[in-house]
């Protein structure tokens, strides 16, 4: 059979992107090593050129071990556009840091790797692309090597991590035991076919178990607060969007695809723990006085929202799940982003520093607030229309579940107020003005812009998003 | 097609702040004319758009629409009728007052005048959007920029500012937030009934009526609460008085003199239309709510002693009436309800602006600290009694007639329990009475010798305003015809279904 390899390309350039980077590194004199976050913000841009190109392509590699179609390129351009972002937004901090070379090799592996996981047909090329990311994140999670917190972040996470690759495993094998076989499409048929066991349905926990931990589902979140608050600010920006998104790309894949046969005995599940996250994520919050802890409860919050699109397993809420992760993606960056600079200025990442953040810098006091609305659903910004769409698919038939994501979700106000409330009441203590660096300022505006307009008009994205999701149920 | 008024309308207060967004922040007197200038723009396109509006015709005149979000049916759909013209009026009116009322602002002033006209924004598109996406996009615009507002420039007196800025903005969100779900599950089932998604106001109107009593009512109850906390109908109405008192001059004036006015216009033109049964039966217990409203804040408002508190409470006691014309269902009392609204806008912002200027002088809204200001300011005095008189309704003043019309449809609905709210009345009149004759009146007090009264700019709040108040009192048919020619065919559609849906 032959194998239309063209197919792979973006993933080959983009492997190609982060070796170049690797010994562009390594050859370059240290000084020239500032340099090298452009050359990924060009490489990057560029495969994401590539990337739009496959828009429309429909086909798969070996089999149906490697799935290129709409949905998958939509997902990769996601990853992407994030990378661009978190790149950008760090330039400065890991010139401040060194170590640059390891740095962004790194993150486009890991990047690499959710691409991988986006295309996956079958358990195997699965399991691959979690890996390649996961373990590009552990090493990126301690980058700070010298500092305690950081490494005992890296170490929760590796800890934690890998646990649940095995308990994924388990179940990954549980399935193909049943089934006796790892494609996902081909699983889904064999699944509707035949009667339902006692096995199959622990194996569908285990999933939702290991990828729970993946996007910081309550109750798999316990590590993301101590993770994210350790780890490098841009890595928890790219921790919280990229490894999150990418964990919903296969997640979905997994279980609308190989699982449909079995609807009835999981949507009550997911509804369930949709509810619970969106609850604990958004209370738990409430206290907290570090942004960046701030930041990963409401990021467990929104796994929670995007969690709703899973329950009704149909294109609607798939479409819901592709629309909200891609506005979550900005929101997030733009949040983390500001946060990351705000470290690098005063050091802290203490909610009381951002006192009078709105006289120092009004951009950053702004892309704050947009962010933080966006994510709580306040409309004209992109995260209402978001959950507008994913509610839409359960109001009929779970509609306790409707009622706790809108309430909640203005429940959630409240502390990114108190946020607002010290950025824009407050005296600063130190009245020095924050001079925003241009690649930073280049992340905040587009954040602050997509965030916007999407809210405004949504039209164009919901479009892409339909087609994407239509994709999804072609092959 | 002709120029593209509307839209104009609705921009030209965003333009002026992305204006303002330019400007230095030190030049307090240009950054205050360029808001200025922003509001009058849209105030006079909205006089011409208020008496351009073909009457017999009647209708959505000014249509824009274009397609919008195609999957969820939704369309950018700007028009008015006769129901939102005189709320889009009111608006600007008060927008445009609001800046000359906010002119002494000393601190941060770009930043002041850019919220306030993001907020006059938001304000103004809900009344002109007939599309219930759109209408939802611009219903939560406003609360941000209230929040920040009272927290940086609001005063603290009995509850602190922070308290009253969380209370204003959490009580609106839960409400909200059960609307959010109403108003989701009513498009859900709108599609299967339609067989595609539409979000326009009369596209939902005509698939609402279809739906069981069941959904109808259940639906209804949960607009009927999102509406209605954010029109303070009794007993979801305590932010209001917090809010208010904790709030900057121009915020208590738009928020009491429009903002909640939105409540009550979505209740008529989103909820009533749509779900007529369930309107139909919550009327007794909105009748019940609004009667309650009417009478404990009227005997609150009595025994208040803070100003801002006395006007807080009267116009939870004013939106009582509201809420009892339109329980009332049919065309008197939907004209009441309408032009209840107007007039108490124009009534409460020049009553906020007025204790404004009071409170910038004199320091103090205590009302036992103040006495005889009339002597010392007496045009203040004579803005503050304006209002007042026309909280009390007195004839020949705006809200006598709205007041009437209210209180002849609820009797003849509601009988007996209308005879408590019309006693109501009795109590405003004892309240701003008293509240009138303790600050302005008496003995001259020595230590307000130095004030001055309001002059040159400081007086456009009372020139505006007050003219609305008498010439709406000696004219009231330039209102009521507006409002009339919007309400028939409205109430022509309800009645038409609950005659159809009287076997159900």
């Amino acid at each position: 059979m032959p194998f239309d390899t063209s197919l792979l390309s973006i993933e080959m350039l983009t492997a190609a992107l982060g070796l170049a980077v690797l010994i562009l590194g390594i050859i370059s004199p240290a000084s020239a090593k500032k340099g090298l976050g452009w050359i990924t913000v060009i490489g990057l841009l560029g495969v994401s050129g590539a990337a739009i190109g496959f828009w429309g392509t429909q086909g798969s590699v070996y089999s149906g071990m490697y799935l290129v179609d709409n949905y998958a390129t939509f997902w990769k351009l996601t990853f992407l556009v994030a990378a661009v972002l978190v790149v950008l937004g760090s330039m400065r901090y890991v010139d401040n840091l060194g170590g640059q070379t390891e740095y962004y090799s790194t993150l486009i592996f890991a990047t690499l790797g959710m691409m991988v996981m986006a295309s996956a047909g079958d358990f195997i090329t699965l399991f691959m692309g979690l890996e390649l990311m996961t373990i590009s994140f552990i090493i990126l999670v301690c980058f700070r090597k010298n500092e305690s917190k950081s490494v005992e972040a890296g170490i929760k996470y590796i800890l934690l991590a890998s646990m649940s690759s095995a308990v994924l495993l388990y179940g990954l094998s549980l399935i193909y035991g049943l089934t006796g076989s790892i494609n996902i499409y081909e699983v889904g048929r064999i699944v509707a076919m035949n009667p339902v066991s006692p096995a199959l349905i622990l194996g569908v926990v285990m999933l939702l178990a290991g990828f729970g931990f993946k996007i910081s589902a309550v109750p798999f979140h316990m590590w993301s607060p101590d993770v994210y608050e350790g780890a490098p600010t841009p890595v928890t920006a790219f921790l919280a969007v990229g490894s999150k998104a990418a964990s919903l790309a296969i997640l979905l894949r997994v279980f609308v695809a190989a699982l449909p046969g079995i609807w009835e005995h999981w949507a009550m599940v997911v509804a369930i723990l949709a509810g619970v996250t969106i609850i604990v994520g958004n209370l738990v919050a409430i206290p907290q006085d570090n942004i960046k802890r701030l930041l990963a409860y409401s990021s467990i919050a929104q796994a929670g929202y995007i969690l709703v699109g899973l329950v009704t397993a149909t294109e609607a809420g798939i479409k819901g799940v592709m629309f909200y992760a891609f506005l979550y993606v900005f929101a997030t960056l733009g949040a983390f982003t500001v946060a990351t600079y705000f470290y690098n200025i005063t050091g802290s990442d203490k909610i009381k520093d951002y006192a009078g953040l709105s006289q120092r810098s009004p951009l950053m006091a702004v892309v704050m607030l947009v962010a933080m609305l966006s994510m709580a659903g306040i409309p004209p910004l992109a995260g209402f229309v978001g959950k507008f769409y994913l509610f839409t698919t359960i109001v009929d038939n779970y509609l306790w579940l409707a009622f706790i994501g809108l309430i909640m979700s203005m429940v959630s106000v409240y502390y990114y107020l108190r946020v607002a409330l010290v950025m824009y009441r407050d005296e600063p203590a130190d009245s020095t003005p924050i001079k925003v660096s241009s690649p930073v300022a280049i992340t905040l505006v587009v954040t602050m812009l997509v965030t916007l307009i999407i809210g405004v008009y949504p039209g164009p994205l919901s479009e892409v998003v339909n087609a994407a999701a239509h994709s999804f149920f072609l092959q | 097609m002709s120029f593209p008024v509307l839209p104009v309308i609705l921009l030209a207060p965003l333009a002026a702040a992305l204006v303002l967004v330019f400007v230095p922040k030190d030049e307090h007197k240009l950054i205050k004319s360029v808001a200025a200038i922003g509001t009058f723009v849209s105030m006079a396109l909205s006089f011409y758009v208020y008496f351009g509006y073909d009457q017999t015709l009647g209708g959505l005149q000014y249509v824009i629409r274009h397609d919008w979000i195609q999957d969820l049916g939704v369309t950018f759909f700007l028009a008015v009728d006769g129901i939102s013209l005189p709320m889009l009026l009111l608006t600007n009116l008060i927008g445009f007052s609001a800046i000359f009322a906010s002119w002494n602002i000393g601190t941060r002033p770009r930043e002041f005048f850019i919220l306030l006209l993001v907020l006059i924004t938001g304000v103004m598109g809900t009344f002109i959007a007939h599309d219930l996406f759109i209408f939802l996009l611009f219903y939560e615009v406003v609360v941000i920029p209230i929040y920040i507002m009272v927290v940086i420039w609001g005063s603290s007196k009995r509850v602190t500012k922070e308290y009253a800025a969380m209370k204003l903005t959490i009580y609106l969100l839960i409400g909200s937030g059960f609307l959010l779900v109403g108003v989701i599950a009513l498009f859900t089932k709108s599609i299967s009934i339609l067989g595609a998604p539409d979000m326009s106001f009369s596209a939902l109107a005509i698939a609402g009526s279809q739906l069981s009593a069941f959904d109808q009512k259940w639906l209804f109850a949960l607009l009927l609460f999102g509406f209605g906390s954010l029109i303070s109908m009794w007993p979801f109405h305590s932010w209001s008085p917090d809010g208010y008192a904790g709030a900057p001059t121009a915020v208590s004036m738009i928020h009491a003199g429009v903002l909640k006015k939105i409540g009550g216009y979505g209740l008529i033109k989103v909820a009533v239309v749509t779900l007529p049964v369930g309107a139909h039966f919550w009327a007794p217990w909105m009748a019940v709510l609004g009667i309650a409203g009417v009478a404990y804040a009227a005997f609150g408002a009595l025994a208040q002693k803070d100003l801002k508190y006395v006007v807080g409470y009267s116009s939870v006691s004013h939106m009582g009436y509201v809420m009892i014309a339109v329980a009332c269902l049919d065309v008197i009392g939907l004209n009441g309800a309408v032009a209840n609204m107007f007039a108490h806008g124009v009534m409460a912002a020049l009553f906020f602006s007025m204790i404004g200027f009071i409170y910038e002088k004199t320091h103090t809204r205590w009302i036992p600290d103040m006495g005889g200001l009339a002597h010392q300011t007496p045009k203040l005095a004579v803005g503050f009694m304006m209002a007042a008189m026309a909280s009390l309704g007195l004839p020949g003043l705006i809200s006598f007639m709205p007041e009437f019309t209210i209180f002849v449809s609820a009797f003849d609905n509601y009988g007996g329990l209308a005879v408590i709210g019309i006693a109501g009345i009795i109590i405003t009149a004892l309240y701003v009475l008293r509240a009138g004759a303790n600050t302005l009146f008496g003995p001259p007090r020595t230590e307000y010798d130095h004030l001055e009264d309001i002059k040159g700019v400081e007086l456009v709040p009372l020139v505006v305003l007050g003219t609305v108040l008498v010439v709406g009192g000696l004219l009231p048919s330039l209102l009521f015809d507006m409002i009339n020619s919007g309400v028939v065919p409205l109430h022509a559609e309800i009645s038409n279904v609950l005659q159809l849906g009287g076997n159900l």
